[in-house]
């Protein structure tokens, strides 16, 4: 499936704090209201003008610090369609795949600038950005995560299942 | 072929011959959640049909993050998480226990040799005691709670020699802070630390324990330290009759070497926003300070509250600052009342709370205003983590942190030392 969507930038080392700050994850457990503070340290407007299907996109280590599933959920709940990144921080990245965002490693994500129009299967492991002509490969999945994303996490994939994936 | 303590620990829960790079499905020991991320551990746990728990007395659930709790979001959290814990029989440790981290140590749940994961990402502060413990997200925390297993792939190991007698002073967080500013926010991600080397050797246990818990700073799985004799002491001081663990073979193969001489370091500070932006103290005194936070998993042991002690008792906190001081458990606090460290930090002006997580995460205890700036022995400094986004957080030593609390201003703890 090819989706389409619009760049959100961010630079390198994006950590959790940013993505949701432990001040409203302790005090707001509603996801709904949760996410109206998702990275409004680096940038106050993107929950409020997030469409569904964007991108974000990061340099390296994105996701580092606390291993908040929190951080993960409130970008998937405001319809970000998958974080593309150059290195992920290892908890973020598991904890993407296991609710069902796609984390995407992309060695040329500091090509990708903001408000670039992206297109990007996932399943031939390309991304088209359509605003530069230029295409980019992805790094596939390791297989035992690919399971549990087809799935689109690891709560449906039990449901589907009736079993763990290990 | 020879091992890490990281390839024996996987090779022994996993019952294959396991080596770095290798995925491996892994039997558990312990398994940690607490109230800052339970509702999700929870819902997950439920939503995949969870009836029981593999072994409840490998679970622990411990409320700290918020305890007690400051709104009634986090009340709600954390009476479902006191049903679960008894409903389902997991070890459950009630507000005024400590720091997570801290009671899993003390409680005996970690032992070296074990495979722990916890659902927090400073869980890799057990590998002080040569325990494979690491951080992992509530969703993971409830399939292991179902099935007492996870797939792992097993880390490399980049092994960190430190050499040399601390100068006066200098501690071991201002140890890790270096090795965090040389080793960056990312130079060990994917791996485990292997933190070694005679001050590693000569440090005590509550040191080491600093060390490995700020590990997750470098992206790192876990951050190990072959246990010795002072391990086994220190686990027998807590009335615990532990195993002996691993060491790695003196041939095993490491990703890298990192060797540094400590004889010559100066306290450090990380700078706001990254942990790993490190200066020596000296280049950033000066800074005026509103907060002075002396607590958390990372420092708020005993000997972390004896220096702080040492340097404050009979001065006066400046005007101005306001003190928080949290002992990382009720273990912790009873010693430093027995020692009369309480006395010391009430005596000068500090506000002593109960054991927790204080205000290191956010969710209490001193939640800094815009402009404000704290000095904390807590282990991130990440931007808003501790309030307004406009606020800053500089990390540092319980010394530097005292000497700080005295001054008004980001002050080198030997300043101090030399007027004394």
């Amino acid at each position: 499936m090819v989706q389409r969507g619009k760049v959100w930038k961010f630079g390198d080392d994006v950590n959790t704090d940013i993505i949701i700050s432990g001040k409203y994850k302790f005090s707001i457990t509603d996801l709904d209201q949760l996410s109206k503070h998702a990275m409004e340290a680096a940038r106050l407007e993107f929950a409020a003008k997030v469409q569904k299907g964007d991108f974000v996109v990061g340099g390296r280590n994105f996701g580092c610090g606390s291993s908040r599933e929190q951080a993960p959920l409130v970008l998937k709940h405001l319809g970000v369609a998958a974080v593309i990144a150059k290195t992920f921080a290892r908890i973020f990245y598991r904890n993407a795949i296991n609710i069902g965002l796609p984390a995407v490693e992309c060695e040329q994500a500091d090509k990708i600038s903001d408000g670039d129009v992206l297109e990007v299967d996932l399943s031939k492991g390309v991304v088209r950005n359509m605003s530069s002509g230029e295409s980019y490969v992805v790094k596939p999945l390791p297989p035992q995560l690919q399971v549990i994303l087809d799935e689109g996490g690891l709560v449906c994939y039990v449901k589907k299942h009736g079993k763990l994936p290990w | 072929m020879s091992k890490t303590i990281s390839e024996k620990i996987f090779s022994r829960a996993s019952g294959k011959d396991a080596h770095s790079g290798d995925i491996v499905i892994a039997n558990v020991d312990g398994a940690m959640m607490h109230d800052g991320m339970a509702k999700l551990v929870m819902d997950a746990f439920h939503e995949m049909g969870g009836k029981r728990l593999w072994d409840p007395s490998k679970v622990a659930a411990v409320i700290d993050h918020v305890a007690p709790s400051a709104n009634e979001a986090i009340s709600v959290v954390q009476k479902n998480l006191r049903e679960f814990a008894f409903k389902h029989g997991a070890n459950f440790f009630e507000v005024g226990s400590g720091v997570c981290h801290q009671i899993m140590i003390e409680s005996g749940l970690v032992f070296p040799g074990g495979l722990v994961v916890g659902s927090d990402s400073h869980t890799c502060t057990y590998g002080a005691i040569g325990a494979f413990a690491t951080g992992i997200g509530s969703t993971e925390i409830a399939a292991v709670f179902l099935s007492g297993k996870l797939w792992f792939k097993v880390p490399e190991t980049l092994k960190i020699d430190v050499e040399g007698k601390l100068p006066p002073m200098v501690f071991p967080k201002d140890i890790i802070l270096k090795i965090v500013g040389t080793v960056k926010a990312d130079g060990a991600n994917y791996k485990a630390i292997e933190y070694c080397g005679s001050t590693v050797r000569e440090m005590d246990v509550e040191g080491r324990l600093t060390l490995s818990n700020m590990a997750i700073e470098m992206g790192a799985k876990t951050g190990l330290v072959e246990p010795d004799r002072k391990t086994l002491a220190y686990l027998r001081s807590l009335g615990h009759n532990p195993q002996t663990g691993y060491k790695s073979d003196w041939d095993a193969e490491y990703s890298g070497n990192l060797v540094l001489d400590v004889s010559d370091l100066e306290p450090q500070v990380a700078c706001p926003d990254m942990v790993d932006n490190v200066k020596p103290v000296p280049e950033v005194e000066g800074k005026d300070v509103n907060q002075v936070f002396i607590g958390s998993c990372t420092n708020g042991r005993l000997s972390d509250l004896r220096v702080a002690a040492k340097i404050m008792r009979g001065k006066k906190v400046k005007r101005g600052v306001r003190v928080i001081v949290t002992p990382a458990s009720r273990m912790v606090y009873m010693q430093a009342l027995k020692e009369g460290l309480i006395d010391v930090f009430l005596d000068v002006g500090c506000a002593v709370c109960n054991p927790g997580c204080g205000p290191c995460a956010g969710g209490h205890q001193g939640i800094l205003a815009s402009g404000e700036v704290c000095v904390s022995t807590s282990n991130r400094n990440f931007k808003a983590r501790m309030g307004s986004t406009e606020s800053q957080i500089f990390l540092v030593s319980p010394a530097t942190a005292a000497a700080t609390a005295i001054e008004g201003e980001l002050t080198d703890p030997r300043r101090l030392l030399k007027e004394a």
